[in-house]
């Protein structure tokens, strides 16, 4: 090897420049540099795997932050099944499956604007994005709802009017579940649902500015398909984490569940 | 093997020397605070993160000269009480753990450095690494401030239910400074993680990753997979706090083990975040100065690896004696004895490179054998704290607190010093007095054995930690302890004082004044914006050092010889 190897100008020519130019993320034009891909990749392809694998890491992250709590909840729901049956019969289970469609139709519709997005087809991104954007406020009003109701239950424990119902209260009395163990699934329920459902809005607001940049960069002709296979991809865990959430929370069986207090 | 050498001379069109026509370098680069504070290049983040790193250093290093005095007479003297001391080492604790030891090595030497190594203009995310210095300084303000009015007394380690229901202290506030910090250590996760797998210029395979880059990619993958487990234990502490509700307290239903487990298992294996990029640094030092190809590159690069995935199941060593099942206790006992076998192997791999090099014994080299040393009794001392019978006697004593130091100091820290050495020409252009870093590798290794070798015996003959008082049969041993301190601390003061000076009184270095391997040594020092002239395709293997070459030119890279002249030595 020798040592004009080491200096050989592969792929693209990194231009010396001034102290402007290299505070911006892009290049101009004038460098020769594509104005799709930041200055420091070297190509589209290699932009485009970077920001991939850069979301899939952050989903990494996200997939250990949930999972603590789905440690905790498994922890608690072994050592007392009777107190999160007991609990988990409060919760509404036909909305919850209506939630669970709602979020799973609003994945087909991002997977449809990812597709529209590497067509280039910015209207039809957008048509498919407001559409995720509606059904995503759909959810969050049914989980509004539900939540509501629990107020009025008594049921979240960070109110003051938290109550554990007469009849629960006697039937762990009975089994000698300690009855802590009830109000920790409303915790748990309401820390993992409501951090889901931060989640959620972050999503519906990421697309909302998604949808702005998309219809900007179709009248400019600027690429915008890496922004929405991102997003599409963070917006396909939260329907994931909400997979997990909805049988785990709403669909503890009665027998299954606590039998082996019965 | 001399072709990097050679291609040193070509590879940057700058003569060092040269005056005002000198082309931009990333320093001369724009002049305004706008051009640092909103910098995207990963070296200028990087000088960002020196200047917060160092001043958390200094606060925390504050926190334990108080720690000392207070120790050094058995009655409690200093502070006006425990409740004092508690929120002292708390701080402690917190800054140096948190805004110290995690974003040193990686902050500043893996943010300059992983770049030029890999031959790549910048990270793959520039912004996202801006951001990740914004929010590291925001949680370190914030934690200063908690500090300001009125701390928090929970030990670094926040367990449950002390600081739950108990402690009258700013948990709360603590505990979303800490969430927020976590941010920070993720998005630099991730950056590094993508950076190394799709930034590498042509023909930098991974196989030819220095081993630097290895650790810090190791460590990067520790900062994704862990730190949002401690952001979730932490939270949960803040909502049960916060709302009385009982997670983690037994009076109200929840369980205390669980806290313990959750962030245990972020924070065992942040340990390895702190350590890691030290190894990483140290094998590229060793080399370097020893003149010899590192030895078993591959097992160097697997031993990295293998301590971050074992990294993540030893957790529970920490919990031998607070409630965890006997069989978890054995179990998480023999794992940790199988963390052993990387870390042997890095020790063992290190020696073996020096072993009939040709060794120069300049400061980097001085901190680097000072870590070997340090790092082999800490990792040793840890052995004996995962043994299960051993661990009931030592739980929760000074021997804790020694071996936990003689890896986090005499490792890490002694790591991240010579490292500084080391490319403190490359990232400045000037060199460093070589007689004050020999004094100051000296005089820390002196210090902080004298500081940490009496509390192993404190520790074996029952001294607690985290006590105010003690009886008075212990002050002969803490007094050496506190004498050892003030040593350390001078020892510490003296980079920053003569780093300091040689910005503008030391010669100017070479683009490659220790004739190292390696990109970052190919470019002109200081590097410009986009660190190469254009891209660079590799064509060698790493390492690429033979002890006879070296002997047959002057080992100069201080003084006499001009940088130009060296550059064609060989």
């Amino acid at each position: 090897m020798s040592a004009e190897s080491a200096t050989l100008p592969v792929g693209t020519i990194v231009h010396g420049h001034g102290a402007e130019s290299s505070h911006g993320s892009h290049h101009g034009s004038g460098h020769g540099h594509d104005p799709n891909v930041a200055h420091q990749f070297d190509d589209a392809a290699q932009q485009h795997e970077s920001v991939l694998l850069g979301m899939w890491s952050f989903l990494a992250t996200e997939v250990l932050f949930f999972g603590g709590l789905f440690c905790a909840y498994l922890v608690y729901r072994t050592t007392s099944p009777l107190a999160f049956t007991l609990a988990s019969q409060h919760l509404n289970v036909i909305l919850g499956a209506v939630n669970t469609g709602v979020l799973l139709v609003s994945s087909l519709f991002i997977a449809l604007a990812v597709r529209e997005s590497q067509l280039g087809n910015g209207k039809r991104v957008n048509l498919y994005l407001l559409g995720t954007i509606l059904l995503g406020a759909v959810f969050l009003l049914i989980k509004g709802y539900e939540w509501t109701t629990d107020y009025h239950e008594g049921l979240i424990p960070f109110a003051k009017n938290f109550q554990i119902p007469e009849h629960n209260l006697d039937e762990m009395a009975h089994n000698a579940t300690p009855a802590g163990r009830f109000k920790l699934f409303w915790v748990l329920y309401f820390f993992m649902t409501g951090l889901h459902g931060i989640h959620v809005i972050i999503g519906l607001v990421m697309f909302g500015i998604v949808m702005y940049v998309v219809k900007k960069r179709t009248q400019t002709g600027k690429s915008y398909s890496n922004l929405v296979e991102v997003t599409g991809l963070y917006w396909h865990f939260v329907d994931i984490v909400w997979v997990f959430l909805y049988p785990l929370m709403y669909l503890i069986h009665p027998i299954t569940g606590g039998g082996g207090h019965h | 093997m001399s072709t990097h050498v050679h291609s040193s001379s070509t590879a940057h069109s700058v003569a060092p020397n040269s005056s005002s026509d000198e082309p931009l370098n990333y320093l001369t680069n724009g002049h305004t605070v706008k051009s640092w504070l909103l910098t995207l290049d990963h070296k200028r983040i990087a000088l960002l993160y020196l200047a917060g790193v160092v001043f958390f250093f200094l606060v925390g290093g504050v926190m334990a000269s108080v720690i000392r005095m207070e120790l050094m007479t058995p009655g409690g003297d200093v502070l006006y009480s425990p409740d004092a001391y508690n929120r002292v080492f708390t701080v402690h604790g917190v800054v140096m753990i948190f805004f110290f030891l995690v974003p040193s090595v990686p902050g500043v030497l893996g943010n300059f450095l992983l770049p030029l190594m890999i031959g790549a203009r910048d990270l793959a995310f520039p912004k996202l690494n801006l951001l990740s210095w914004y929010i590291y300084i925001f949680g370190g303000v914030s934690a200063l401030l908690i500090v300001l009015l009125g701390g928090i007394d929970t030990g670094w380690t926040f367990y449950a239910p002390f600081s739950t229901t108990f402690s009258n202290s700013l948990v709360v506030p603590a505990a979303i400074a800490v969430f927020i910090t976590g941010f920070s250590s993720i998005l630099t996760g991730l950056n590094f993680v993508v950076t190394t797998h799709t930034m590498r210029a042509p023909g930098m395979t991974w196989g030819r990753l220095p081993l630097f880059v290895w650790a810090i990619y190791a460590t990067s993958l520790i900062m994704v997979l862990g730190t949002p487990v401690l952001a979730v234990a932490i939270a949960l502490i803040g909502v049960e706090r916060a709302f009385g509700v009982g997670i983690f307290d037994p009076a109200l239903g929840g369980d205390p083990i669980l806290f313990q487990h959750l962030f245990w298992f972020y924070s065992h294996p942040a340990v390895y975040i702190m350590l890691l990029p030290g190894m990483g640094v140290i094998n590229e030092i060793i080399p370097c100065f020893a003149r010899r190809p590192i030895f078993g590159y591959k097992a160097m690069a697997g031993a990295m690896l293998g301590i971050a995935v074992l990294g993540f199941v030893v957790w529970g060593h920490h919990m031998f004696v607070s409630g965890q099942s006997m069989y978890a206790g054995l179990v998480f006992s023999f794992l940790t004895f199988f963390v052993a076998v990387p870390s042997g192997i890095k020790v063992f791999n290190w020696t073996s490179t020096m072993y009939k090099g040709s060794v120069n014994f300049d400061t980097p080299m001085l901190y680097a054998i000072a870590f070997i040393g340090l790092f082999t009794i800490g990792g040793v001392t840890g052995l004996m704290l995962a043994s299960l019978g051993v661990d009931v006697h030592l739980h929760d004593t000074y021997f804790v607190v020694a071996h936990f130091h003689y890896v986090m100091v005499g490792g890490t820290v002694t790591a991240f010093l010579g490292g500084m050495h080391f490319w403190w020409p490359k990232m400045t252009g000037r060199m460093y007095p070589e007689i004050w870093g020999k004094l100051s590798a000296i005089v820390v290794f002196i210090g902080f054995n004298l500081t940490f070798f009496p509390q192993f015996l404190l520790g074996y003959l029952g001294m607690p930690r985290r006590y105010y008082e003690y009886p008075g049969e212990f002050q002969v041993l803490n007094v050496l302890s506190s004498a050892g301190a003030s040593i350390l601390a001078f020892g510490f003061l003296m980079p920053i004082v003569y780093f300091a000076l040689s910005l503008k009184f030391s010669p100017k270095a070479g683009p490659n004044p220790w004739r190292a391997t390696g990109l970052e040594w190919e470019t002109s020092s200081p590097p410009p914006t986009e660190n190469f002239a254009s891209t660079p395709v590799i064509t060698t293997e790493p390492y690429n050092y033979s002890p006879e070459d070296s002997e047959r030119a002057p080992w100069d890279p201080f003084g006499s010889t001009t940088p130009e002249e060296v550059a064609h030595v060989g």
